[in-house]
């Protein structure tokens, strides 16, 4: 074996235009970056072309860390593996009834069509009731025959669906026996180990897509670490999941619907680390892309997760992910006059292809981007991403004006600022979702823009919300493969306990909890990775009774010495503490339920020192600059200075309106506002004193 | 005139501003009807004429029609008594002014800005029960509407800011559930309050004076574009009629009738020839059929901002005796029966006028299904529901499967959470086959819901529509399945008497209910649809062989793939 210098630890994300590559030198804390094309067809070779753009012997790497779309590519085109459902007798129907809900409120005339279609769903006898009791045994015989027919009717996938699983897994036990024994591939998903968590259609939708997903998923993971291998690479592969933390490819075989919102996850868990270490832990993350606007809040460094989120009408994923609101206001999204002669910005897109008018790529509907170039704040002459030599400017006038400023009757610059004030105002909106309307004070958080397009729109934003700072990272447009280096090793799980708080029984309870905590320090131990540490967090999700809706609540308890010392006292103080925190007072005298166990147990990676990022010692401001640009702000053309963005040294202040240029990234300063390099090579914006 | 720019970004402001207020009470709410169900709504109203001006996107679409009646109440109460002043708070759920039936209770406060009510806010959601001979309150034999709930005419319930506990305890001493109403009650002033503060954040960043002037605005918008949408309408008058099977109490169907005219950009909705008012509780009020009328035009002309604008080019007459202008004491606790009836009036109606607007009828009944009991310790328990079908087939496809109610946007709640809450079990939770309409375009299909009592015993009401007259097709589509409701005693099945409709059977363990909800009607002639298509839908188990042979003219070989000689013979002699 080769012995070599370089320690690469290697972040790819692999987006819908760009594969983005983030790489890290463990030995000599050097970083590069890279952007290459995204390869469709195969994403593999995109990733490979990429890391071998920054890297000379793979022999060097020591571990990569992929987040990737591939699953949910897989879920939009519906280009998952031929999946069939084995499921209760009396229920096959389950993942089709949906749970009774329609895709639009106005107008009957949705559509849906289920994941896995009504053949390949089959039925066995056997129930379980809802306090766990068998009531009929699985019939192993059944279970057989319905796994050969499905084989025969040519499924890769097979899903097993029991009703009340949650409750007691014995009956998918038992049918995952028989099932194994026969099927062919490891493409067997069982509900209760996937979710163990009560709401069958929930559980069904996410073990259904599960399934789908696992050849598709496998395969593309074994020709990755396949061409990996043949390249020389000897290190490990580790994948990001929707919840920001990283998998093994094992793991990720078993349960690739855990990363159906892999990209996005791995930019917000880099923009909580790159502003915890800037004194910033307090953040609303802006993910500015071709189509869309995706908000998340980060407090105290922590990102929050959501239990469950949807990829299209009716194909629900319960499983923790990354909070995430997305609207549709991206570079791409088309502004419109509606038939009230309302001025709309999206959820239409031009994407990224054919993409905005200026573009010159087919498209003639005027976008967000369009507007930002005819008001001057992009340098037409210097695309971001490096596809296109120069933007059209002229005709990005003519479609503002055709479709915008006519209509409205106004002037086609008036017109561009008009989509510009709604665009924000809706991105706006959004911010004021995960913050004010969360009961956050907007004075206390900084915006964190990346992806191309945020940092335009950052100034905007603060100020129409209220927030304390902008902070743009370094390299906005590759956050999310650095958020790959930086993510930890996570295993979550969810058990449904559904017991009355005062009937629980808590040493079972801790008994559970110690249990869970184990297995998932087994599946930190099987991936091979170091850690710095490992910790276990617990949460119950808890109501009183009669609600529907729980409160999550964290404990504060760890295992030590084979115990939690969970007990009823704490659990009701931590409840207490949560519902009065999400609701306000307290209700006496209702009594309380605890509905499920959720545990996450997280192995630290090393930590990622950000001052690599640090601008060089010898930068200076005056080489920095590249003359001055006319641009358009409030009533009036203004002559505003033009930056380099990577070549302005730490502590650089710069007056708005300002324009910064950098190869991924256009910052926006607007007037009376200030930009000002940290430390770290972020730039902060804010208020001028 | 307000500019353009402002208007598109206060348009989004104040929805948003109603939207958070839905969401805040789904949250907290108690009961699952609300929490689940979203069986509640939010709103902005003119201060003057109680006009809807602003209404959340995720509420229950009849309450957008039917809240302006419940604030015109409050404005004339207001301006009777004299007394309305800031951090007032009125309650009621008077279902004769403001609509719909004695479970929806509505909050309305005044918002003032310098002495003055600017606008008014209003949170309206379904209680789980509210007193009456029925948990639950959907009492299919009711002929007074004191035997469905107690009445609340409006009162303050908080007086300059400060709550009345009389008030309060007045609620919570005429529920069965009163801890779930306690904590709907508070769900709605949390919802009421965080309104007020948003919107008083917004008037202070935009000024008084712009966001009226937004709010104008955008009802004028709604108004002119209801007008070209009509216009664009050929003149005439369009008729439909349809049935309701019984009001409860007399097993006689009802009339419902509606004749549309167009004229220009004018549209007059004629309810002449409708049933007299019945003596059972599938009357409505007067308000409650223009909030129907208005929930049907919203999903045929869906582009409209949803506002008060949408009425304005629309007259209604509404025969005064009707069972369409019914006043108190008449019972009206099955309004949701009636108002989709007269929502399919409209599709059927339009459908000659607009082919491509249009589709075939949804499923068309609530089935409001109440199971309750006493447990072993004697706790009472009430499972309370309302049930999915079909939708019509469109122009651009076949209808939704269990889909939800036009009237509402509800979920049903998970068979989990029912059985984990209830000493229920479910037998089964399935698709219906063959319940869709046939049709080019094939209706939906509804639901098959078979539930075992766990208990020692339970009383079963239900409270349904459509177990006589099926949900129609249009333009020459055939009508879904009939409801079906079957209930196990004495180890036989019995039907309702009055089909659709039950009142208080007692079962005993291990004995079970059947619901069989309707499919949706189909659109355009079935022999028009692909003979590949109804292969597919035979293969999948949505059309047995034998309705496709008799409803489509298509026979099958035995692979299942279409015999296109047979076909063609079935055709000719068909």
């Amino acid at each position: 074996m080769t012995v070599t210098a370089s320690r690469l630890v290697i972040g790819v994300d692999v987006g819908g235009t760009f594969t983005d590559v983030f790489v890290l030198d463990e030995s000599s804390s050097l970083a590069k970056i890279a952007k290459v094309p995204t390869t469709p067809e195969d994403q593999s070779h995109g990733l490979i072309d990429g890391i071998r753009a920054c890297v000379a012997e793979l022999a060097e790497v020591i571990t990569v860390v992929h987040g990737t779309t591939v699953a949910t590519n897989a879920l939009l085109e519906r280009k998952g593996g031929r999946t069939g459902v084995i499921t209760t007798a009396g229920f096959r129907d389950v993942l089709e009834m949906r749970r009774r809900d329609r895709p639009n409120t106005w107008g009957l005339w949705g559509t849906f069509e289920p994941a896995v279609a009504r053949d390949l769903r089959l039925e066995v006898p056997e129930r379980t009731l809802s306090d766990g009791t068998v009531r009929q045994p699985v019939d192993p015989a059944s279970v057989k025959l319905a796994a050969l027919q499905l084989l025969e009717m040519g499924c890769e996938a097979v899903a097993i669906i029991f009703i009340n699983s949650y409750a007691n897994d014995a009956n998918e036990r038992t049918a995952r026996q028989v099932v194994e024994e026969i099927w062919p591939n490891e493409s067997v998903t069982v509900s209760s180990e996937i979710l163990a968590e009560i709401r069958e259609y929930e559980r069904a939708s996410t073990a259904a897509l599960n399934a789908i997903l696992q050849p598709t998923v496998g395969q593309y993971l074994a020709a990755l670490e396949d061409e990996l291998r043949a390249g020389g690479f000897a290190g490990e592969v580790l994948i990001v999941q929707s919840n920001g933390g990283v998998m093994s490819v094992d793991t990720a075989r078993a349960f690739p619907v855990r990363t159906a919102l892999s990209g996005p996850a791995a930019g917000v868990i880099a923009a909580a680390h790159i502003g915890f270490e800037a004194g910033y832990p307090n953040l609303v993350t802006c993910d500015m892309g071709g189509t869309s606007f995706d908000v998340s809040l980060v407090t105290e460094g922590r990102a929050s997760l959501s239990p469950q989120t949807s990829i299209g009408f009716g194909m629900v994923i319960r499983s923790p992910m990354i909070e995430t609101i997305t609207i549709g206001a991206g570079g791409g999204s088309i502004a419109r006059v509606d038939a009230s002669g309302l001025l709309q910005v999206g959820p239409e897109s031009a994407g990224s292809k054919p993409g905005p008018v200026c573009y010159g790529l087919g498209n003639v509907h005027p976008t967000v981007t369009d507007a930002n170039v005819v008001l001057g704040r992009i340098n037409a002459d210097r695309p971001i991403g490096g596809r296109l030599d120069r933007l059209d400017v002229g005709a990005a006038v003519s479609a503002i004006r055709e479709h915008i400023a006519d209509p409205l009757e106004l002037e086609v610059i008036p017109a561009a600022d008009a989509i510009l004030k709604v665009a924000n105002a809706k991105m706006a909106s959004a911010i004021r979702l995960v913050s004010i309307e969360r009961g956050h004070d907007p004075k206390h958080f900084a915006a964190m823009p990346f992806g191309g397009g945020g940092a335009l729109h950052a100034g905007a934003l603060i100020r129409e919300v209220g927030l304390s700072h902008a902070l743009v990272p370094r390299y906005p447009g590759v956050t999310s493969a650095l958020g790959c280096v930086i993510a930890d090793m996570r295993h979550d799980h969810v058990h449904t306990i559904n017991r009355m708080l005062d009937e629980l029984d808590f040493s079972a309870l801790d008994a559970e909890m110690v249990a869970r905590a184990a297995d998932g320090r087994e599946v930190l131990d099987r991936s091979g990775v170091t850690f710095e540490g490992r910790i276990e967090e617990f949460e119950l999700d808890m109501l009183y009774l009669g609600q529907t809706h729980t409160v999550s609540v964290s404990l504060p308890v760890g295992v030590n010495k084979g115990t939690t010392g969970i007990d009823r006292v704490i659990a009701l103080a931590a409840f207490e503490e949560s519902y009065r925190a999400t609701y306000g007072r307290l209700l006496s005298g209702i009594p309380i339920r605890v509905m499920n166990l959720r545990t996450a147990v997280i192995g630290r990676r090393s930590r990622f020192d950000i001052s690599l990022l640090a601008p060089s010692p010898v930068a200076n401001k005056e080489a920095a600059s590249r003359g001055t640009r006319r641009l358009h702000t409030g009533d009036n053309w203004v002559e505003a200075q033009v930056f380099d963005r990577l070549s302005l040294p730490s502590g650089a202040r710069i007056l708005g309106p300002a324009i910064l240029e950098q190869p991924d990234a256009t910052i926006y300063v607007d007037p009376g506002l200030v930009g000002e390099v940290d430390g770290f090579g972020n730039v902060l914006i804010s208020e001028k004193a | 005139m307000i500019d353009p720019v402002t208007l598109a970004v206060l348009s989004g402001r104040l929805e948003h501003i109603a939207d958070e207020m839905d969401a805040t009470l789904f949250r907290s709410a108690f009961n699952p009807i609300i929490a689940e169900a979203h069986d509640a709504s939010h709103g902005i109203y003119d201060p003057e004429s109680g006009d809807t001006l602003i209404q959340g996107k995720s509420g229950l679409p009849i309450f957008v029609g039917a809240m302006s009646f419940a604030v015109k109440m409050v404005i004339a109460k207001a301006a009777r008594d004299g007394d309305m002043s800031d951090g007032d708070v009125y309650i009621f759920n008077d279902p004769y002014h403001g609509g719909t039936h004695l479970s929806d209770f509505r909050l309305v406060r005044p918002v003032y800005r310098e002495g003055a009510v600017f606008c008014y806010l209003a949170s309206v959601g379904h209680y789980h029960d509210v007193g009456g001979n029925v948990p639950g309150n959907y009492n299919p034999v009711a002929t007074e509407t004191y035997q469905e709930g107690f009445l609340m005419p409006p009162v303050k319930l908080f007086e300059a800011g400060s709550l009345r506990q009389d008030i309060v305890d007045i609620l919570l001493a005429n529920s069965r559930l009163p801890n779930s109403l306690y904590g709907d009650l508070n769900g709605q002033i949390n919802a009421l309050n965080l309104g007020v503060r948003r919107l008083e954040e917004l008037l202070d960043q935009y000024g008084d004076a712009t966001v009226r002037q937004a709010m104008d605005e955008l009802k004028v918008r709604a108004a002119a574009l209801m007008r070209s949408s009509i216009v664009k309408l050929p003149d005439g008058v369009y008729r439909a009629e349809d049935w309701l099977d019984n009001d409860g109490i007399v097993d006689e169907p009802l009339k419902l009738s509606l004749a549309i005219g167009i004229s220009g950009d004018a549209m007059t909705l004629d309810f002449s020839g409708s049933a007299s008012a019945c003596l059972g509780p599938v009357n409505i009020s007067r308000s409650t059929t223009i909030a129907a009328c208005y929930v049907a035009m919203k999903h045929v002309f869906r582009d409209v901002p949803a506002n008060s604008g949408v009425l304005e080019p629309i007259d209604f007459v509404i025969p005064a005796g009707s069972i369409l202008c019914v006043e108190a004491p008449k019972p009206v606790g099955g309004y949701t029966e009636t108002i989709l009836r007269l929502i399919d009036l409209v599709f059927q109606a339009l459908a000659e006028a607009a082919p491509e607007l249009t589709n075939g009828c949804a499923y068309g009944t609530i089935n409001a299904l109440s199971l309750a009991g006493y447990r072993e310790d004697g706790r009472r328990w009430v499972m309370f529901s309302f049930f999915g079908g079909g939708h019509g087939g469109h122009p651009e496809g076949d209808g939704l499967n269990h889909g939800n109610a036009p009237i509402s946007t509800a979920t049903i709640p998970p068979l989990e959470i029912l059985e984990a809450a209830y000493p229920v079990m479910f037998r089964q939770w399935a698709l219906r086959t063959d319940s869709g309409g046939p049709g080019r375009n094939r209706g939906g299909l509804g639901a098959v819901y078979e539930i075992e009592i766990l208990e020692r015993q339970a009383d079963v009401f239900l409270f349904g529509e459509r177990g006589r007259f099926a949900p129609p097709g249009v333009l020459g589509g055939k009508p879904g399945a009939l409801n079906h409701f079957q209930y196990e005693l004495d180890d036989r099945d019995y039907e309702p008497s009055f089909t659709s409709k039950m009142f208080g059977v007692n079962l005993c363990r291990g004995r079970a209910v059947r619901l069989e909800s309707p499919g949706g009607g189909g659109y355009g002639p079935a022999l028009e649809r692909d003979p590949a298509r109804v292969a597919e839908d035979v293969r999948l188990g949505y059309v047995s062989a034998h309705r496709a042979r008799a409803d489509y003219l298509v026979a099958l070989l035995p692979d299942g793939s279409v015999d296109p000689e047979a076909t063609e013979a079935v055709r000719r002699a068909g």
